[in-house]
């Protein structure tokens, strides 16, 4: 229920237009991490729209997730100039660690893994971003010792 | 809130103030704070100098500044000691005390801090002698390193909204058109028409309700100028989108901005909410009795989304699909009113062009481009990072003056312009000057302004499969032949990167692309086969290589490649044993290593952890070549 609550506050800030349903699925994503169900349900009685067709919008843009992420959000750029310094590679690497594939999450909810097209820092490519932390001139082998960090510091945690 | 007093005049006046309260300041520190060098954590080091400043009572003489990008990202964290320019890299916190010590208070210069010049070895002090920065004319772009673009009076002090007001009390909507016009700007998002000629239809459409709108929807991947000025100077995009507004007639602007952007976002936002407060936005601008408001909106994801009918259905709230043109936005656009897309790039040239007149513009570059380009120059370059030249710049000039030639002395192969609706340029053509039409007779497309340098290392069909899967990901699926011609060309591109490819692979390729070209709708689809064209071009050894002879010459292509670890140069360590992913090689310590190619996956890690000193692994293009170094070894081993 207090899903239900907090979505109404976040549709309290709009007018119920057409033109903010964007804006509305970015607000709701930022709060939860993701688009639960429950709140295509409240945006579509909000914006009088239906809900196939606000899932047609968020299953078109690739930032939206309808499933929620794991604990870290693992972002590999695979931009152009990460891809001729080796990216591919580092995706590889981290796919075979974690044992997922792009867009996934570890079965212990550790760790989701995305791609994304570029996020321009191109001086530190090959790039892995970790909750919005960068970490540049990537290598496999600087891959593989990055997770065994966040996993030693959470395995810390639950001693 | 918004200060209602604000008129002409009254702007005058504040700007001298604003000039004068700075005099007392004699020496200004700039930290850059692009999203580069905050991801080299730029925000310690003026953490770092303002809490020092502050101990050491300094707060009245030394002026601190955290500015847009500076454009030299590859040795950030920068710092600049003005007045003098002197110009400090790589910086950390642990420098910020020698910094204010020796070159604030003594003025000695570090030299441990300088930038070497890697073709003199020379230590360079001033900013504007680096080579990086010397051959650029950094016309929009140079200002980004001297203003917070968080604070609107940074601006205001180098003569910002001068040209605003020159608009407003001078000048009538038709002249600032024909100055738009007269200056030769060509549209920088892409396809390059002519500004005042864009504005000029939509202001003689019929409707009193029009719109604008500023596309900062930068999908080119390799490309990130358009972000660095929204982030540095956003206040400039902004004198140029209201300048727009009151030649078109418009009372209301976007701006639609990625969220994969966030410091891009809260710069622009900061910037508008500014500019309402000094009434540069909102009703009776500045008391001149115009009107004009601008919303933020943020993309969701699509590369598809910076198409200029794709982005008017993303404001919409809809998903972004594409449209016919004609009616072009111009005259039938968001809701169907009028609208004027330009990209940031655009816009920040409109308050030069009305300061310095369409006269002095149309002087810089070449006969049918004018003004300056920015460039991202990213990939296998020394230098990575956004250069400024005038248009008719040769590539070689870009790539080996300003941006240091190729890193370990490889050999250059190409630069890709454009993204992936661009193509590859060989280096046959390096001196070929850049402009719309240069670049479009080469294959390619000046695009957005992605420059990426490949050398050796680089497989020209890998390069041509990447911008195909990504324009085939980003395919809105609207027109057939790019939803399923791209799916095709990507699936044979895949045959061949595996060494399965045949020989009527390349005509089929060719047959495709022609197809997707003229059976799309929009620039995604009608661009997309140009990096499979202008590889076929330039690079159809290449292809062959993969085809006829299932090697890839660069080795890249994994299928393609095979590890193999030399006897004679391997101490027998254990490190690419343990490294190994799949148990694939054996070996003891001090004792050979081997791999069994049955168990390789050709992740290449063994050759990434073999020490440099020892580099027993190599890489060899195809299996051919691990079996005649096999037989060779037999025969010598027999002998």
């Amino acid at each position: 229920m207090g899903e239900h609550v907090s979505i109404r506050e976040i549709l309290s800030k709009y007018n119920g237009k057409r033109k903010e349903l964007i804006s509305i699925l970015q607000a709701v994503q930022d709060k939860y991490g993701y688009l639960p169900k429950e709140s295509i349900n409240q945006i579509s009685k909000f914006l009088n729209i239906s809900e196939n067709e606000i899932y047609g919008v968020a299953t078109f843009y690739e930032s939206f997730r309808l499933t929620p992420p794991g604990k870290h959000l693992i972002t590999v750029c695979m931009g152009t100039a990460c891809h001729v310094r080796g990216a591919p590679r580092i995706l590889e690497e981290l796919q075979r660690e974690l044992q997922i594939k792009e867009k996934e999450t570890t079965k212990d909810g550790l760790f989701t893994l995305e791609i994304v097209n570029c996020v321009g820092a191109c001086a530190l490519g090959p790039i892995v971003i970790i909750d919005n932390q960068y970490y540049g001139q990537m290598t496999s082998q600087k891959a593989r010792k990055l997770l065994k960090k966040y996993r030693e510091i959470e395995e810390k945690k639950t001693e | 809130m918004r200060n209602e007093n604000i008129t002409l005049e009254k702007l005058e006046i504040k700007r001298k103030s604003i000039i004068e309260k700075r005099k007392i300041y004699n020496r200004l520190i700039t930290v850059c704070g692009g999203t580069g060098c905050q991801a080299y954590n730029c925000r310690e080091v003026f953490k770092k100098f303002k809490e020092l400043i502050f101990q050491k009572d300094l707060k009245n003489k030394i002026e601190l500044k955290i500015t847009g990008c500076h454009g030299f990202c590859e040795r950030g964290p920068i710092v600049v000691v003005q007045p003098e320019g002197i110009f400090y890299q790589r910086v950390t916190p642990e420098d910020v005390e020698e910094i204010i010590n020796e070159t604030i208070i003594d003025k000695k210069i570090i030299s441990r801090l300088l930038y070497i010049d890697p073709i003199t070895n020379c230590k360079i002090e001033k900013e504007k002698e680096v080579p990086f920065y010397k051959k650029q004319k950094r016309l929009i772009f140079g200002n980004n390193g001297l203003i917070d673009p968080t604070n609107i009076e940074d601006y205001l002090a180098i003569g910002g909204y001068k040209a605003l007001t020159k608009v407003l009390t001078e000048m009538k909507p038709a002249e600032v058109i024909d100055e738009i016009k007269y200056s030769g700007l060509r549209g920088r998002g892409g396809a390059g028409f002519l500004t005042g000629r864009k504005w000029e239809i939509c202001r003689k459409a019929p409707g009193i309700e029009k719109y604008i709108i500023c596309n900062c929807d930068e999908g080119d991947p390799g490309a990130y100028m358009d972000r660095s000025l929204l982030e540095g100077n956003p206040h400039s995009v902004l004198e140029g989108m209201i300048i727009g507004a009151y030649a078109i007639g418009a009372h209301q602007g976007y701006i639609y901005v990625r969220k994969e952007y966030p410091l891009a976002v809260k710069n622009i936002s900061q910037a508008v909410s500014q500019a309402l407060k000094w009434n540069f936005l909102c009703k009776d601008i500045l008391g001149s009795g115009f009107t004009f408001n601008i919303d933020i909106v943020q993309g969701a994801g699509a590369f598809v989304s910076g198409e200029e009918t794709a982005l008017i259905a993303s404001i919409e709230g809809r998903r972004a699909f594409p449209t016919p043109r004609p009616p072009y936005p111009a005259e039938k656009g968001l809701w169907k009113k009028p609208t004027n897309i330009n990209n940031v790039e655009t816009w920040a040239n409109v308050p030069l062009i009305i300061l310095k007149g369409a006269k002095w513009y149309s002087q810089i570059g070449t006969k049918t481009s004018k003004g300056t380009k920015i460039f991202s120059l990213v990939g296998k370059i020394n230098n990575t990072g956004l250069v400024e030249v005038p248009m008719g710049t040769t590539l070689r000039e870009i790539i080996f003056e300003i941006g240091g030639g190729i890193p370990n002395g490889k050999k250059f192969k190409a630069v890709q312009t454009g993204g992936p609706s661009g193509g590859c340029i060989p280096e046959s053509l390096l001196d070929l000057p850049i402009d719309f039409e240069s670049l479009s007779e080469a294959g390619s497309m000046m695009g957005s302004g992605g420059m990426i340098v490949m050398d050796e290392d680089t497989c020209m069909v890998d390069v041509a499969r990447y911008f195909l899967t990504f324009t085939q990901h980003e395919s809105c699926g609207k027109c057939v032949p790019c939803r399923i011609g791209t799916r095709q060309m990507v699936e044979i591109l895949n045959r061949i990167i595996k060494g399965e490819g045949e020989p009527e692979d390349i005509k089929q390729l060719e047959e495709l692309a022609q197809i997707v070209k003229k059976g799309s709708l929009c620039g995604l689809g009608q661009t997309a086969p140009n990096p499979v064209l202008t590889t076929l071009r330039y690079f159809q050894n290449e292809y062959e290589a993969h085809i006829y002879e299932r090697k890839c010459p660069a080795k890249v292509c994994t299928d393609l490649i095979v590890y193999y670890i030399l006897p004679e140069k391997c101490v027998g360590c254990l490190l690419c044993l343990k490294n190994c992913p799949t148990e694939a090689i054996s070996g003891e310590r001090k004792k050979v290593h081997v791999i069994n190619q049955e168990k390789c996956i050709k992740c290449g890690m063994c050759y990434e952890v073999c020490p440099p000193k020892v580099k027993a692994v190599i890489k060899l293009s195809g299996k051919k070549e691990l079996e005649n170094i096999q037989k060779k070894q037999k025969t010598e081993g027999d002998k």
